[in-house]
């Protein structure tokens, strides 16, 4: 049986489950053609953690601007106007609205907090704020993360895409055991 | 059509048509079942192949589509962004990506669908995704000439391996069909064991 195949109840409602995960291939395929078309029609592939700084440059400026803007990193951003003008941003924004229609049209909106069965809700939002500071700071220093990085370049065979690729499995897979009561039964 | 050799990323067509890429982008993501952190976590745990599987039979289908787009003369590879290659930053930066993405359970795209679909712990994920941005960028003065260690310019595979882009290609397009050949036959069987079950997921 594949394990993608299997009906996944839906939160608080048994009688609508929710429709399982397309198969991967024909996901991988879907994403692989969106992620042509993104170089066919912008002439750059995809990307997700650009925006993310981009929003957090922004919230910063307002809170300290002089700061921001004299910073070697953020100030070039702010120098033809808002860092949010800008493709990548434009891009998250659908990224948001395509997920949340998918995951509408598949019965899979639910709120909830997924963790292992070994773990509290709050241990397990601790342990996201921490790796989410580091992959925030990561991809700021690789100039990319999965999507822009690993995804986008690998399809351009960029050399430093795949050396990027293989150093994030190697870490993760060394990680995993020590962070495996957040995961693992 | 390229809008990034034309300047036209910004503008407001550039804005309109990377927000409907994006749509599709994060359609594909949902439905690959990245909406779920299990799932993305399974990957290192040898539980869920999802992540191995979508990530290579997207990059082989791009690879396939630009490098024959390429032969039959109608897309220019060397006009499209290229990042270029800085190896000592990129591999420092993707180890500890990969701590980051086995604690954080996602990647910033996945967390974005992920927040989309209602999985609240996307949301301290994103917050700690803006803080460490902030955090390199604060540090980034005092790292010198580190992030500039390893750089090649714009690098490619086959040139640094001394192979042609058709060979690479397919030498790469072969490793990505074993590789699921070796997940299909070897790969979890019992659907009551992946991580990434949105059924043993918990709620608060």
């Amino acid at each position: 049986m594949n394990p993608h195949q299997h009906p996944i109840p839906a939160a608080g409602s048994a009688d609508s489950p929710a429709a399982p995960p397309w198969n991967p291939y024909l996901a991988g395929i879907g994403l692989g053609l969106t992620l042509l078309l993104s170089y066919v029609v912008l002439g750059a592939g995809l990307g997700a953690s650009g925006s993310i700084a981009r929003v957090a440059a922004t919230a910063a400026h307002a809170l300290a601007p002089a700061a921001v803007e004299g910073n070697a990193y953020l100030g070039p951003w702010f120098a033809e106007g808002s860092p949010l003008v800008h493709y990548l941003v434009a891009m998250a924004a659908g990224v948001l609205l395509g997920g949340f229609l998918s995951a509408l049209a598949g019965r899979r909106l639910r709120a909830g907090v997924e963790r292992g069965p070994r773990i509290s809700s709050r241990g397990r939002l601790l342990f996201a704020l921490a790796g989410g500071i580091l992959v925030g700071f990561a991809s700021r220093m690789a100039g990319g993360c999965t999507s822009g990085q690993a995804l986008s370049g690998g399809a351009l065979l960029l050399t430093g895409s795949f050396a990027f690729m293989g150093a994030v499995f190697a870490s993760g897979y060394a990680a995993a055991w020590f962070v495996r009561k957040e995961w693992l039964p | 059509m390229n809008l990034f050799a034309q300047g036209l990323l910004d503008s407001p067509l550039g804005l309109l048509l990377a927000g409907l890429i994006g749509l599709s982008f994060g359609f594909w993501l949902e439905k690959a079942g990245f909406g779920s952190s299990r799932r993305l976590a399974g990957i290192f745990y040898f539980r869920d192949f999802t992540v191995l599987q979508v990530m290579f039979s997207a990059i082989v289908t791009a690879l396939l589509g630009l490098q024959t787009l390429s032969v039959l003369g109608l897309v220019d590879l060397t006009a499209l962004y290229r990042m270029e290659t800085v190896l000592g930053p990129q591999i420092a930066g993707g180890l500890v990506f990969g701590v980051g993405f086995v604690m954080g359970g996602w990647c910033p795209g996945t967390a974005l669908v992920g927040l989309a679909s209602g999985r609240l712990d996307a949301l301290p994920f994103l917050l700690g995704a803006m803080l460490g941005s902030l955090g390199y960028a604060a540090v980034f003065p005092a790292l010198g000439g580190f992030v500039d260690l390893g750089a090649c310019g714009v690098s490619t595979l086959p040139e640094s391996l001394g192979l042609s882009a058709g060979t690479m290609t397919l030498l790469l397009t072969g490793v990505a069909l074993l590789l699921f050949f070796l997940v299909n036959r070897f790969g979890p069987r019992d659907p009551k064991a992946p991580a990434g079950d949105l059924a043993s997921a918990r709620s608060t």
